[in-house]
């Protein structure tokens, strides 16, 4: 069925008695031309742009739980491409502009809305550095616009401009940046992908690889053998694990990181704000809820919940930001594992095994990415060669010593 | 996270940092005709497991030495804490000592609440990490 205005009225005035199922619940088949390991959405996009743009038919996404139930349902929801490096910020200005005919493409209200993110910046030096990210962004295609803070106080009146500590001097503005619902997004990319013939598996759990001669055959699973042309792996904080199996050790720690949202408020809240001098970044839903967080507790987990210090932290942030959210009441939180990767940027990449490909490494970036990862990763697994906005997202990167280090941490996960 | 300090007792892990795998304490020889090999594989490769985890914390807010903790990543649990330095002096002697490592059980198996916060005395929570850390 396809969404409309039409559709929804035609529902309406029939009791929405006669809405389908949103995707089928297929038995698995014994072979495919292309699995997909990881139902989440990275894993639910590739799908879709396999089947939508490489014409390939013949996919299954292969999913553990239900479609959405990771990190796709467990994020802050906020989409830009404001990087600074040349191996980076293509890929994120091409999720961006996917991002905005996404709704159109998998006929789905994504909710995707652009209402700015902004950067704020706390001394000359910082302007500085700000301005050289503005310019990057600009130089592939990207905006971006730096406000004074006249200009800021304009747009956000509400700031602590006069922190003693760290004053507000201003911001730089991505006025096509976001947020998108979540969710939404998982279940739209499963919908259009199931419309295309994909096999969308959940409760199916990958427990092995076949792996002969160095070369990948298909998955061992708790459904039974499935066997593959071709199996791809984008299953987030599961990498390590998952291709432990596989026998590959990899350059990804998992850790967690936590998530809030205070009980629903009038609009106060324009756009994206993000901290110049600490880690936090906010925005207010359109349930009108706060939602916000920071950084990673810091060491490796796979438990989806994180520890209280770090509550304090991030909420120490905001309040040296904009010290009217001390009133509002905390509602919930939430942690999601992130695959920390040595560098802070991700891999699409093929692996040392034949036919195993591999997607990984979003640290805490992955929402937005989320188009351009399917993308890149359908381009990978349908032509053998990296897109060419994804040409420095490889494997060997750390071995080459050709590393994408945007904070310029080096090789300590936790600190990206 | 409660760390059980060897010396100051039990302690919030707020007081310390973490800087991840214990298996960064055995830096590998810089003139080994391998060694770009094994640098690579020292500094960006990681097992990342889900359950027993032997990690390098550092007690900055308190004492400033370096504790090797053994943590569940599923439970959080802090399970054993040593003193790096006692850790790497007891894997210097053993593998002085011996040449055949030995075989040890997979780390999957203690994922479970089973295991409990313990207190470890100092020498046997060395031993214990330096019997895994052959296995690793």
């Amino acid at each position: 069925m396809r969404y409309s205005i039409w559709s929804l009225i035609n529902q309406a005035l029939t009791g929405n008695r006669n809405w389908t199922p949103v995707w089928r619940e297929p038995e698995p088949k014994s072979h495919y031309d292309i699995v997909i390991v990881g139902g989440g959405g990275h894993g639910l996009a590739t799908a879709f742009y396999l089947a939508s743009r490489y014409g390939m038919k013949n996919i299954a996404v292969l999913e553990k739980g239900w479609i959405g139930s990771g990190n796709i349902g467990r994020n802050t929801t906020i989409v830009r491409s404001n990087y600074l490096l040349d191996g980076n910020e293509p890929f994120y200005e091409q999720s961006l502009q996917l991002w905005e005919g996404l709704e159109q493409d998998i006929n789905y209200n994504a909710m995707m809305s652009q209402r700015g993110i902004i950067n704020l910046y706390h001394s000359d030096a910082q302007r500085d550095s700000y301005v050289r990210r503005g310019n990057a962004m600009r130089l592939h295609g990207a905006d971006a616009e730096l406000l004074n803070q006249d200009q800021l106080r304009r747009l956000c009146p509400f700031l602590d401009y006069e922190n003693a500590r760290f004053p507000i001097m201003g911001g730089l503005l991505q006025k096509r940046a976001g947020t998108a619902r979540h969710d939404a997004v998982a279940w739209g990319y499963a919908r259009a992908a199931d419309q295309r013939g994909v096999d969308i598996i959940q409760n199916c759990d990958v427990t092995d690889f076949l792996i002969k001669d160095g070369v990948c055959t298909g998955v061992e699973t708790s459904k039974g053998t499935i066997r593959a042309g071709k199996i791809g792996v984008a299953v987030a904080g599961s990498t390590s694990r998952v291709m432990a199996k596989a026998g590959l050790r990899l350059p990804i720690e998992s850790h967690v990181l936590q998530a809030f949202v205070t009980e629903g408020l009038k609009p106060v809240i324009p756009g994206v704000i993000t901290f110049g001098a600490g880690h936090f970044y906010i925005s207010q839903s359109d349930k009108g809820g706060l939602v916000f967080g920071g950084d990673i507790d810091g060491y490796n987990s796979y438990a989806q919940r994180g520890n209280l210090p770090v509550f304090e932290d991030v909420c120490e942030g905001g309040m040296a930001i904009m010290p009217m959210i001390g009133r509002a009441r905390m509602l919930r939180n939430w942690g999601g594992i992130m695959d920390m990767s040595m560098d802070g940027s991700p891999i699409i990449d093929k692996t040392p095994i034949d036919h195993l490909y591999l997607n990984a490494g979003w640290c805490y970036g992955g929402f937005k990415a989320t188009p351009a990862s399917g993308l890149c990763f359908a381009h990978l697994l349908a032509r053998d060669e990296p897109h060419k906005v994804a040409t420095k997202l490889r494997l060997d990167r750390f071995r080459r010593g050709a590393m994408l280090d945007e904070r310029g941490a080096g090789a300590q996960p936790n600190l990206h | 996270m409660i760390i059980n300090h060897p010396h100051l007792g039990p302690r919030d892990a707020s007081e310390f940092t973490i800087l991840g795998d214990a298996s960064l304490i055995n830096r590998p020889d810089w003139q080994a005709g391998d060694a770009d090999d094994a640098f690579y594989t020292y500094q960006y490769l990681r097992d990342n497991p889900a359950g027993l985890h032997r990690e390098l914390w550092f007690h900055e807010q308190g004492d400033r030495s370096w504790l090797v903790v053994t943590r569940d990543t599923v439970t959080h649990a802090v399970i054993a804490v040593a003193l790096a330095s006692d850790v790497a002096k007891a894997a210097k002697t053993k593998t002085a000592q011996k040449t055949a490592p030995k075989k040890v059980a997979t780390q999957k198996t203690a994922t479970k609440k089973t295991a409990a916060k313990k207190t470890v005395d100092k020498k046997t929570a060395a031993k214990k990490a330096a019997a895994k850390r052959n296995a690793i």
